[in-house]
């Protein structure tokens, strides 16, 4: 087994280790037809990484906006087969990293091994599962994962201890996703003194894998702030927000994404 | 607890291991917001709860406080028209109205121990919903009870308990607004407020330790039964336990002493609402397949992509599509037998209950009951039903059904 496997991910961090910008937005939304479309605009606009939610009925770590665009997802008829057809031209399109992410029981109903196989054969980077245990990934999962070339990403919180991030960091081989504050998702204005004191500490760590940062990051001043202390930083119900009411996708996103970058 | 009582108990395969799996259900499936509160949690418990202080107040409270023991009533008039020994676990008779206030005293003691200031707690029936609000006035702790919109509407006294109570009660607006929906929100509540928050989880769901905690807590109720059932019939086991199933804890309460006998017949009897393949059922073990859902692994109602099933039951308690994992386990090795029975057969029964004994049942426990009409007993066997609520805050639903 090979956990060095370089992809994408890797790759982008080796090649750009400052202000990396994710991008999340649900699969389905608003449309079922824009997921392909979406992550297209989105590479042109510039961001450099494409997260891809799965949506599922019951996302106990989102907040409204997010649990709002799953709830639309899905009925649009939005599933994990759908998606992976949608997906099936993704490299002839998107050349960015592009991640899946979603919680575990639809991809359990879906299968392990064949959801890995299908992210392999559309050219699926990684994926976000927030609630597969790391006791279970590591024993059950991890091998398939890395058989496929997808990288595992783990979320770490202000509330998780220094050997516990230690250990994170020891099975990751991507980045690691830190998220701000102690809370669901959902687009905040600041970031307070106590997550800057997390952030420091995070930092000061020295952590073989990038970081970013995620979970109330909503605009230009939240993006760099989180990423003085990090590799860069996700945005998430905030561009969904975007998604809800845009009436001209392309030239939206563009401006979205020039303006958190600039 | 005796030690013979322990002794079976420790030896059978039924009880949680030491990675929280019940078999292949359980386990922990929570977002790294959880894991610190929930680590807690695990490292705790049990030293807390096997702690002779621990002990001491939640045995005092159990008594002065709710009640107990509750008592174990034989039910003549039933019993003949069944022609056989029916007796009654009146758990109605607790304070606040059911068994769920067992694991809420024995939650707010434990959040004390670990220093915690504000609870929040889901509910379906409100009937855990009360009994935290409850426990929350006793130990004078803040608390927060979410509710689906729908509950609200369908158990408008238990709302109105929790206010005068002192709780807030925020209703789950998303989903079917019930039962699953307000769990959503609690576990959003605690990823929200990590560190001074204890999450008083109502029924034997939710990740390790919740499962396991709760059925301990709860396991008063099949302890107290052998000793009963030895004074009234010079034997501890009886041949049937019958107890309703919504997430499963009252279930686990009456089972749990017993679950080393095999020779006792163990049956859980879940919510057919409109009928099993009606498509407004919450007959799990009939409907559900393998799934992760409210931080375990266990039977789930779920469309093939994995999507969670929107429930149905006449009774609120019991309107959820899984079953805690300890009785998936159960389901799985059929050490328990699972039955159904529809939302007619519980009123039924609930109201047969009530002109035969005098007793009017929650419509949760009158499932239970309703299990009798569809088994054969004979006429020496000895059938205990864990009566495991009291009507009062149905009566909006026995009304509206008006067939009495
Ligand atoms: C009286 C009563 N019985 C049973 C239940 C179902 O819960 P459990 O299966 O956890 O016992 C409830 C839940 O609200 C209840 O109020």
């Amino acid at each position: 087994m090979n956990t060095k496997t370089s992809n994408r991910i890797n790759e982008l961090f080796e090649s750009n280790s400052k202000d990396v910008l994710s991008v999340y937005y649900t699969a389905g939304f608003p449309e079922l037809g824009d997921t392909l479309k979406i992550a297209q605009y989105l590479e042109e606009a510039g961001a450099d990484i494409i997260e891809i939610g799965m949506p599922f009925s019951d996302p106990v770590a989102d907040g409204p906006t997010i649990q709002e665009s799953s709830k639309k997802a899905l009925d649009n008829g939005m599933s994990l087969r759908i998606l992976f057809d949608q997906l099936a031209d993704l490299r002839k399109k998107v050349s960015i990293p592009v991640i899946l992410m979603g919680y575990i029981n639809p991809v359990l109903q879906f299968g392990i091994s064949k959801f890995c196989a299908e992210c392999e054969r559309c050219g699926v980077d990684g994926v976000i599962i927030p609630d597969l245990p790391m006791a279970e990934y590591l024993a059950l999962y991890e091998n398939i994962f890395l058989e496929h070339g997808l990288k595992n990403v783990f979320l770490i919180t202000p509330q998780t201890s220094e050997s516990r991030i230690r250990l994170i960091d020891k099975h990751t081989n991507s980045f690691i996703y830190m998220v701000s504050s102690a809370s669901v998702t959902g687009a905040r204005d600041l970031l307070g003194n106590q997550q800057r004191k997390y952030f420091e500490r995070v930092q000061n760590m020295q952590l073989k894998n990038p970081l970013l940062i995620g979970f109330g990051i909503s605009n230009n001043e939240t993006f760099k702030a989180a990423s003085s202390y990090s590799n860069g930083a996700i945005i998430g119900s905030a561009f969904i927000k975007l998604l809800q009411t845009a009436t001209n996708l392309k030239e939206q996103i563009k401006t979205f994404v020039k303006d958190i970058k600039a | 607890m005796s030690d013979i009582i322990k002794n079976t108990i420790e030896k059978s395969r039924y009880t949680v291991d030491e990675q929280g799996y019940y078999g292949q259900f359980g386990g922990a499936y929570i977002p790294e917001m959880l894991y610190p509160n929930v680590d807690e949690l695990r490292e705790n418990y049990l030293q807390i709860i096997e702690s002779t202080d621990f002990r001491n107040e939640f045995q005092k409270l159990l008594k002065d406080y709710v009640g107990r023991p509750t008592p174990l009533y034989y039910a003549r008039r039933l019993s003949e028209k069944y022609n056989t020994k029916i007796y009654l676990k009146r758990e109605d008779l607790c304070h606040t109205g059911a068994h769920k206030v067992n694991n809420t005293i024995g939650q707010i003691i434990l959040a004390k121990k670990l220093g915690k200031s504000k609870i929040i707690a889901e509910t379906g029936a409100g009937q855990h919903g009360v009994a935290t609000a409850t426990v929350c006035a006793l130990m004078g702790l803040e608390c927060i009870v979410y509710m689906g919109e729908v509950d609200m509407a369908r158990q408008r006294p238990n709302v109105e308990r929790m206010r005068i109570l002192g709780a807030e009660v925020v209703p789950a607006t998303c989903g079917s607004r019930t039962l699953k929906d307000a769990t959503n929100e609690a576990m959003r509540h605690w990823i929200n407020n990590p560190l001074d928050t204890h999450y008083i989880i109502g029924s034997v769901v939710g990740p390790h330790p919740y499962p396991d905690m709760v059925a301990r807590f709860q396991s008063v109720i099949s302890e107290e039964m052998r000793l009963q059932l030895e004074q009234e019939e010079g034997r501890q086991l009886p041949h049937y336990v019958i107890a309703c199933v919504g997430g499963g804890s009252n279930a686990a309460g009456a089972f749990y002493n017993f679950l080393g006998d095999e020779e006792v017949n163990l049956v859980a009897v879940e919510a057919a609402g409109k009928g099993v393949n009606s498509g407004e059922s919450a007959a799990t073990t009939a409907l559900g397949k393998e799934g992760v859902l409210h931080g375990s692994k266990t039977l789930l109602m779920q469309t093939e992509d994995g999507q969670v099933i929107e429930p149905y039951s006449i009774s609120a308690g019991l309107d959820y599509p899984g079953i805690g994992p300890m009785h998936a386990h159960l389901f799985e090795t059929g050490r328990v037998k699972f039955v159904n029975a529809s939302d007619e057969e519980a009123m039924h029964a609930g109201v047969e209950l009530s002109r035969y004994e005098g007793i009017i049942p929650a419509i949760e426990s009158a499932h239970a009951l309703a299990a009798l009409e569809k088994m054969e007993f004979a006429s020496d066997d000895i059938v205990v039903v864990n009566l495991s609520g009291r009507g009062d805050k149905d009566l909006d639903t026995y009304i509206k059904w008006g067939k009495y």
